[in-house]
């Protein structure tokens, strides 16, 4: 797996508990220096306007941190749920892991 | 006998505290009388996010926790249209002033894109103050006869 770090997230990542686990998940990666990290998200069921803004603020903490988040394996729902935001063009999303652990420089 | 049935009026109504539970517990009352009322899964989907972000703009923005103040919900349903309301006692504010979150200048923000989901996923959506305070919204799909 090199140094990208992926982090399978499943369930709801709603206001509440969902969107504080991947917001500490995400910060403890990048406070150790690991960020390179690819969210598998092949397993959420559900992602409200703040399990948007996690994913976006993740995106730019992890940027400005000097590495790459990029996305796993999106349902449609979530996938439609950028698109109708318009985020899904902002984020590297991919479908098969292999290809996007190898993507990472 | 069968139309009746199907088209049979319903109506849901609870007063809720101003804690996240409630935002789970609204957003199952109004998913459980869509999926009575009929409606597919996607659409199953809509009503409930738009019922989830138009509570948690009631929990968190309007009634700001408060244990001394109550969410209303309602949900209503008739042959043509499925309505949710939800009122808090809040001070209330501009929706009309809102930042439109697809700007590009307003993409990267990490918040600010709860009412533009609900106005995405519903057929109608509408703000009004109450008096002597508080803000209801709203939110209504049109039933499909099947």
């Amino acid at each position: 797996m090199g140094d990208v770090s992926v982090v399978d997230v499943a369930g709801r990542i709603t206001l509440g508990e969902g969107s504080s686990a991947l917001r500490d998940a995400l910060r403890d990666l990048v406070s150790k220096g690991q960020n390179k990290i690819l969210l598998n998200l092949g397993e959420v069921s559900y992602i409200d306007s703040s399990g948007i803004g996690e994913l976006v603020s993740g995106f730019t903490s992890v940027t400005n941190s000097g590495g790459t988040l990029k996305l796993l394996n999106l349902t449609k729902r979530v996938q439609d749920l950028l698109q109708i935001t318009k985020l899904y063009t902002v984020f590297d999303v991919h479908d098969n892991e292999a290809h996007a652990v190898a993507s990472f420089k | 006998m069968g139309d009746n049935t199907r088209h049979a009026s319903e109506t849901v109504e609870r007063f809720l505290d101003s804690t996240l539970e409630s935002v789970d517990r609204a957003e199952e009352l109004a998913v459980g009388a869509a999926e009575r009322a009929g409606f597919d899964d996607d659409d199953l989907m809509k009503i409930g996010m738009a019922v989830r972000e138009s509570m948690v703009n009631a929990v968190v923005h309007g009634n700001r926790y408060n244990e001394s103040k109550k969410v209303r919900l309602s949900v209503t349903r008739n042959s043509s249209r499925f309505t949710v309301r939800i009122a808090d006692e809040g001070e209330g504010f501009d929706f009309d002033r809102l930042p439109d979150p697809l700007a590009s200048e307003n993409l990267m923000r990490t918040s600010g894109r709860g009412i533009f989901l609900i106005r995405s996923f519903m057929d109608e959506f509408r703000v009004r103050r109450l008096d002597p305070g508080g803000t209801e919204v709203t939110l209504v799909k049109y039933m499909v006869s099947k």
